[in-house]
């Protein structure tokens, strides 16, 4: 394997980066969780696939792209940004950015498919979840990530994972997509306490 | 300390007797007995007297400051006779001339003689009141100039503002021809300042502030030099903020008009821009200016044209000046930083020592009669002694005026009074 | 960004993040529900020493939409004068943990006053005749509605600049997007801009030619009996906008009023009720940009 630009030691605050998911197994973990859908949801006439701002809306767009190919069916996609119902207000000390939220279908009573690349503390998917409820009553919310590293807060599980990586809490997991990076990967980075 | 008292080895300078050179000072009985001016070899004796060494320090007759709020009697809240004559000595100020806009205003003889005995009581220096020219300051009917004049005060003005009615400011420059002291006009035009509060400009627009134009100054000043120069009666001018005044100023000088101009040391330090923040501290009436309008003041420095530097130290409380910037009052708390700031003019080249002592000592004394500004023989003992080298830097928390309103907080200044002499009486202004 | 105090004090980034979020908050609007979580337990105090009814209806609404507590302070100036000073106000006021001060008052400079003296976020609902930064936010947010850049855009501000907060905040802002602002009226009624490019005409026909937004300003009265103009009626026949004027401004131009408007007077009833006019549309907008500032503000400064 050729050693990517990001391995090995970098001088300035001792990060360490390493390549835990590559292109191709991005795509197979895409793929299986399309399955997966298809599988689990009787009919997905009335299923709406929601990517939360920003990671989970391009996996958004794959899954339907590969629903369609499975199935013939086109999901309808939306967007959610949850930054007004996140509940770290005060705690965070940057500047948030608020993306745009776009949700065309009727919310109520239907199935909304919620995909984010990270499953981490549980606490976005709460927001995204809240969110959802003031937009309608859906029938379910169900929830894709492609990454579950573990460390919930609270008691939220994904119903389609693409892989469980155990990770520590000074790491940091960045999943990139073609869209908007350079290619395909997921990377586990250690913070150097220290160094911060 | 005894009464006998030598000031040795300072830096004279006495613009009255046209000294600027090293000497002794000699006190006796309260009044100056002689200046000694070293010569080579010299070395008196001063077996009896009570010694003072002075060497690297400049020595003055009294700075009088004409123009001076006490607001004692009805503002003790502000200031009093007691905490402003002290503030005026650590300024360097052995006289100062207290003006009428008190509660009472000071617009007879009964006020008068209390300011005057209060001051005797408790004040550090010589205060010489200057009383209303009309009652109440109401700019309707003379005040009793005569009989104030008797009970002790030297000029007379309505101070605060201006008097309104041309016809009532016509009368009083007439009437007080009969006893030939001048009249003080604050210039000012209400109906053009209406509700203004800073210079009218660019920047009151971006402030969004009512400006104070000008010529709301302009127009009194030419006002009031016709009616003194068709009277042929004595004016001063108080507080020339602008371009304007002074040019209107010196032409009425040279056609022959008796006027004379004062000046503060904030017209020609800072501008306007320190009203940026909405800092009260620097909102004072005439507002301050441009930089055009201070080299403009400098110029009637320089030539002549504006006779005095006086402060207009208007100490206000505290409280007052935590307010809305349209609702604080005007007001710059300024003995205690009128000579450091002069000593600036100096240091540019715009005034030489004698000219400071004559802008700041002797036109003062000589406008209002008072009978001082001089250190010759037989002269009052007041005696003002500079450390023009020493460098501080101004606090509110220092000043001994009840009003800390100064916008030069954290302004970096060189020179200060270290030692004034009163009426014979040697106090040392550092240990105040 | 810990306060808004002034349109001079934030830059063009700035002012963008915040017409971005209040486009987000403009989808929230609507919902059926119209409310977020997103600022629950903080409080707001509005604090108001000038009466009026549009601004403060706009904050509260924008703040209940934010899940926010309100606390509503009206203070008719004269009262205040008589009892406790303003720094006293505001320390009162900051003694109930407030996160947020939103302040109105007829003394310029009040908001940069409060700023100083309170740690919670403070936005400036309009002060004397200074600014109104939040006013110009939402006026550029509603031209941005109808138009694809601020950038070069001709805008006519007509009327009394010189006493209007609304007016002084939009030059200000429309100077970090290199728009073309004419200022229109009597030289009684508009001071110079030195600092500004802005460009000044007496006669409306000429400032609005060609003008691709024409924001007419409240006259009042008032500024009539102190001699700024001579009559309401010479003033509508001489500044007032009417259909036949508006023709001269671009086909698609849009006509904008702060509010409240006097009809017959600064604008006709037809040009206001007109396609043309955004006037209450400006009203909708004001609450998004008011929710987006408000949720953007104080976060420099948290740990
Ligand atoms: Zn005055």
């Amino acid at each position: 394997m050729k050693p990517s630009l990001f391995e090995g030691r970098l001088f300035f605050g001792q990060i360490m980066k390493k390549e835990l998911l590559n292109k191709k197994d991005i795509d197979r973990a895409v793929s299986r969780i399309a399955h997966e859908i298809i599988e689990k949801n009787k009919s997905l006439e009335d299923a709406c696939l929601i990517g939360i701002q920003s990671g989970g809306i391009h996996l958004a767009r794959r899954i339907a792209a590969k629903i369609k190919d499975v199935e013939g069916v086109e999901l309808q996609i939306g967007s959610l940004d949850i930054s007004f119902y996140r509940d770290d207000v005060g705690i965070r000390k940057q500047q948030p950015v608020v993306k745009s939220s776009d949700i065309t279908c009727e919310v109520s009573g239907m199935k909304i498919i919620l995909v984010d690349d990270v499953l981490f503390t549980g606490r976005s998917i709460r927001a995204a979840m809240d969110a959802i409820m003031d937009l309608g009553r859906p029938a379910i919310i169900q929830l894709v990530v492609l990454i579950d590293r573990g460390h919930r807060e609270l008691p939220i599980r994904a119903d389609y994972v693409g892989k469980n990586i155990p990770t520590s809490l000074n790491e940091k997991v960045d999943v990139c997509l073609a869209e908007d990076s350079i290619e395909d990967g997921v990377f586990i980075t250690q913070i150097d306490q220290g160094a911060i | 300390m005894s009464n006998k008292i030598v000031i040795r080895d300072c830096r004279i300078v006495d613009v009255s007797q046209d000294i600027d050179s090293s000497g002794d000072i000699i006190i006796e009985n309260n009044k100056v007995l002689d200046l000694v001016v070293h010569k080579p070899g010299l070395k008196p004796d001063y077996a009896d007297f009570e010694v003072v060494e002075a060497s690297g320090f400049m020595a003055m007759p009294g700075f009088i400051d004409i123009h001076t709020h006490l607001r004692e009697p009805g503002f003790e809240h502000k200031e009093t006779i007691a905490t402003g004559t002290l503030a005026a000595i650590k300024g360097g100020f052995t006289s100062v001339c207290p003006m009428p806009n008190t509660n009472p205003v000071n617009d007879n003889p009964t006020v008068t003689t209390f300011i005057i005995k209060r001051a005797m009581k408790r004040g550090s220096c010589n205060v010489y009141p200057i009383g209303a020219i009309t009652k109440g300051q109401n700019g309707e009917e003379l005040a009793e100039m005569g009989m104030m004049l008797e009970a002790g005060c030297v000029a007379f003005s309505d101070d605060g503002k201006p008097v309104m009615n041309a016809l009532v400011m016509k009368r009083a420059l007439e009437y007080s021809k009969v006893f030939g002291v001048p009249l003080i006009s604050h210039c000012e035009d209400m109906s053009l300042t209406a509700m203004g509060v800073m210079n009218e400009g660019y920047l009151a627009t971006l402030l969004g502030l009512e400006g104070i134009p000008r010529s709301s100054e302009e127009l009194i000043v030419s006002r009031d030099i016709m009616l003194a120069g068709y009277a042929g009666a004595r004016l001063h001018i108080a507080h020339v903020s602008t371009r304007g005044s002074v040019d209107i100023i010196r032409r009425a000088k040279a056609s022959g008009v008796q006027v004379t101009a004062e000046t503060c040391p904030h017209y020609f330090t800072i501008t306007e821009d320190a009203v940026k923040g909405y800092n009260t501290d620097a909102k004072v009436n005439p507002p301050l200016r441009c930089a055009e309008d201070i080299e403009a003041i400098k110029e009637g420095l320089r030539d002549g044209t504006i006779d005095v530097i006086a402060t207009d130290h208007a100490p206000h409380h505290a409280d007052e000046k935590v307010l809305e910037f349209d609702r604080a009052p005007s007001g710059i708390s300024g003995l205690e930083t009128a000579l450091s700031l002069s000593l600036r003019l100096v240091d540019e080249g715009v005034l030489t020592y004698s000219d400071l002592c004559k802008k700041i000592s002797y036109e003062p004394s000589k406008i209002f009669g008072i009978g001082k500004g001089t250190l010759k023989k037989g002269a009052c003992a007041d005696i003002t002694i500079i450390d023009t080298k020493k460098e501080f830097i101004v606090s509110k928390s220092k000043l001994l005026s009840k009003g800390k309103n100064t916008p030069f907080e954290g302004m970096n200044l060189m020179g200060m009074p270290v030692a004034v002499v009163v009426k014979g009486k040697y106090i040392n202004v550092l240990e105040l | 960004m810990k306060d808004l105090v002034s349109i001079k004090d934030i830059n063009r980034e700035q002012i963008e993040l915040i017409l971005s979020t209040a486009a987000s908050f403009k989808v929230v609007l609507q919902r059926d529900i119209k409310k977020v979580p997103a600022l629950r337990g903080k409080t707001v105090v509005n604090l108001f020493f000038e009466p009026s009814t549009r601004t403060k209806t706009s904050f509260e609404l924008a703040e209940k939409r934010l899940s926010t507590d309100v606390l509503n302070f009206s203070v008719p100036t004269s009262s205040v004068v008589k009892g406790e000073t303003l720094l006293d106000t505001v320390r009162t006021i900051e003694s109930y943990g407030v996160d947020y001060i939103v302040i109105r008052h007829s003394s310029s400079g009040v908001p940069h006053f409060i700023s100083k003296n309170t740690h919670a976020s403070v936005v400036n609902a309009g002060d004397g005749t200074n600014e109104h930064p939040t006013q110009a936010l939402l006026d550029a947010f509603s031209i941005l509605d109808k138009k694809e850049t601020l950038e070069g855009l001709k805008i006519a501000i007509v009327g009394d600049v010189c006493h209007s907060r609304v007016a002084k905040s939009n030059i200000y802002l429309f100077s970090n997007f290199a728009s073309e602002v004419r200022l229109v009226g009597p030289p009684t009624l508009v001071p110079e801009f030195k600092g500004y490019n802005v460009q000044y005409f007496n006669k409306i026909e000429d400032g609005i030619q060609g003008a691709d937004v024409v924001m007419m300003l409240r006259i009042q009265s008032e500024r009539m009996t102190k001699g700024f103009f001579p009559s309401t009626l010479e003033y509508a026949s001489l500044w007032g906008l009417n259909s036949a004027r508006l023709k001269l401004a671009k086909k698609d131009a849009i006509v904008m009023h702060p509010g409240p408007m006097n009809r017959g007077v600064e604008i006709t009833s037809e040009v206001a009720d007109s396609d043309q006019s955004i006037i209450l549309e400006q009203v909708t907008n004001g609450l998004a940009v008011r929710m987006a500032v408000i949720y953007l503000l104080g976060r420099d400064n948290e740990q």
